[in-house]
């Protein structure tokens, strides 16, 4: 079994040394520094989340990833998660087949359907209609990928009449996943279109997800499509030790998912439901690299997945403190979790 | 023993399969349905809710005592209340207009009171919105656990209540009636229970200090 392992960023403010945070411009220039350090550190994936708000200022990702892409060679480059229910297919693909062609060939994306919906009534789209939105949409974006003009008709954009949409990906459909967090219809459809499965899992038992990886492959099979790989996406920090991991991460998350919670029907977090999601059973990666590693290796195994992305960063926490998570993640934990997954 | 009275859960997405599974644990017979065509969620029924029987909804409801309501909110207007009249129904849903979007209907008071003025033909009680689809079942736990945790029932009707109650207590929470069906306000997304794990007497202090428990 090949394990891969990614960081997801969504571009999460930082602090400044000082304690004020840090200006949006410049915590653009760091997401760019540290997709390139991830590389060094040995990440294999770099993923940018999109998102519209004060504290995550990352609404286009793919320009920050071809920036990244520019000063890198191995490391492949995606959106973590592209909010396609808002955006449109065409363009989406023509950024991603661009990043392709600057990355060669390095470029992935995930699609979300919108669980984080702010960028909604900035582009003029009616929550209420996310559902069609994304399935459409996320139809027409599975015939992109396959490359060949696209003849399309549906109701969310402008039909496609046999359009060659270019540029051409140079072999074949970059990797593409679709982003589930714990709607079991939402596996059917990533099976039913063809995309990998993505599951975003940012609270409670990982274990429970066990049956939408298992649901997924028997869907592949029923739409007669080959296995697809299942990947893990989800919150953590990364320091010397548990305490530390825990004390830098603590304040930070309880301030965000307190600001977050009254949009998104979050429960404010306390140190009790804290502890519970950094101890075995969470969701939450938060120590030192052996403890997250044990967790990682754990939870891949567990759920059949073969990548794991550590959504690194929160609103407040410093461009050092995140680097060092950087290097702790590359340099320590994976090679344990390899370990811990080889020697089973 | 005497049989359990029959559950039909309309919603297959995060929070349907989740209740029908606890419910399967307890011991009641269930039924699953989506607005479509029950072949469409045979294979998630077969891995993520065995036991479960997938169904056309009409069918579902048809042949159930309790039915359990946990669709989108902005979905429920595409429900035909007749379907559901002389069942008990629990409202399992919630108004959150950043993922609903604005539904002028749900703008004041309970939403629960705006589902049973369209449900007028059912005993609407509500229930089991206020634990997070993530948590409910990891947190459920055997009658007389020292940290189980509680949970609001709110309905006009008495036998409902009972009902649900019941329900409650049988898939791993403790119950706590809480009278009208206006006073379960209180279990609503920015309310003092809303996705906070307390026991009986912190649920039943929070509640009481809380001024939208003013029936």
């Amino acid at each position: 079994m090949t394990y891969t392992f990614g960081l997801d960023t969504f571009g999460d403010r930082n602090g400044g040394a000082d304690g004020t945070p840090a200006s949006h411009a410049q915590t653009i220039r760091n997401v760019v520094e540290e997709g390139v350090f991830a590389e060094q550190a040995g990440v294999h994936f770099f993923g940018i989340g999109e998102h519209h708000t004060e504290y995550f200022p990352m609404p286009a990702g793919d320009v920050v990833l071809a920036a990244i892409a520019a000063r890198t060679e191995k490391i492949r480059l995606g959106s973590a998660v592209t909010v396609l229910s808002s955006d449109d297919p065409v363009r989406v693909f023509q950024r991603y087949s661009t990043l392709n062609a600057i990355s060669s060939g390095r470029a992935e994306v995930i699609l979300g359907r919108g669980s984080s919906i702010e960028s909604f009534p900035v582009f003029g789209y009616d929550q209420a209609d996310y559902e069609e939105l994304f399935d459409e949409k996320a139809t027409l974006f599975a015939e992109l990928l396959k490359g060949g003009p696209v003849t399309w008709d549906g109701k969310t954009r402008p039909a496609l009449l046999n359009r060659d949409v270019v540029p051409h990906t140079e072999s074949g459909p970059f990797p593409a996943w679709i982003g589930v967090g714990g709607n079991p219809q939402s596996v059917i459809r990533a099976a039913r279109l063809g995309y990998g499965l993505a599951l975003a899992i940012i609270g409670g038992p990982p274990a429970r997800f066990a049956a939408y990886s298992q649901l997924f492959q028997r869907a592949l099979e029923k739409f007669g499509r080959p296995p697809l790989p299942v990947l893990v996406h989800s919150p953590g920090h990364v320091a010397a030790t548990d305490e530390q991991a825990k004390a830098e991460f603590w304040p930070r998350w309880r301030d965000i998912v307190t600001l977050m919670a009254p949009e998104r029907g979050f429960a404010i977090p306390t140190e009790e439901s804290f502890d519970t999601e950094t101890g075995p059973h969470g969701a939450l990666y938060v120590g030192s690299p052996e403890t997250v590693a044990r967790k990682i290796a754990t939870n891949l195994r567990a759920l059949a997945a073969t990548r794991f992305d550590l959504k690194y960063g929160l609103p407040g926490l410093t461009h050092g403190q995140l680097m060092t998570n950087i290097e702790l993640y590359g340099q320590q934990v994976i090679p344990r979790v390899r370990e811990l997954l080889s020697s089973s | 023993m005497n049989q359990l009275p029959g559950l039909a859960v309309l919603g297959a997405g995060h929070v349907g399969p989740v209740i029908a599974r606890l419910a399967i644990k307890a011991g009641y017979p269930v039924a699953i349905a989506t607005s479509g065509d029950p072949e469409d969620i045979a294979l998630i029924t077969e891995l993520v809710i065995p036991g479960a029987q997938p169904r056309w909804a009409s069918d579902a409801v048809a042949d159930a005592d309790l039915v359990v309501l946990a669709i989108p909110l902005h979905r429920f207007g595409d429900l035909d209340p007749n379907l559901l009249s002389g069942k008990v129904v629990v409202d399992a849903m919630n108004y959150w207009p950043a993922s609903d979007g604005v539904l002028t209907a749900f703008e004041d008071g309970g939403s629960s009171q705006t589902v049973a003025r369209r449900l007028s033909g059912s005993a609407v009680v509500k229930a089991l919105n206020h634990i997070g689809y993530h948590e409910l079942e990891g947190q459920a736990r055997p009658v007389g656990a020292p940290d189980r945790r509680a949970a609001g029932v709110a309905g006009d009707d008495p036998a409902a209540v009972a009902a649900i109650a019941d329900l409650v207590d049988r898939i791993g929470y403790d119950p706590v009636r809480l009278g009208r069906l206006r006073a379960g306000r209180v279990l609503q997304p920015g309310g003092p229970v809303f996705g906070v794990t307390l026991t009986r007497p912190e649920f039943e202090r929070a509640v009481a200090e809380d001024a939208r428990s003013l029936a």
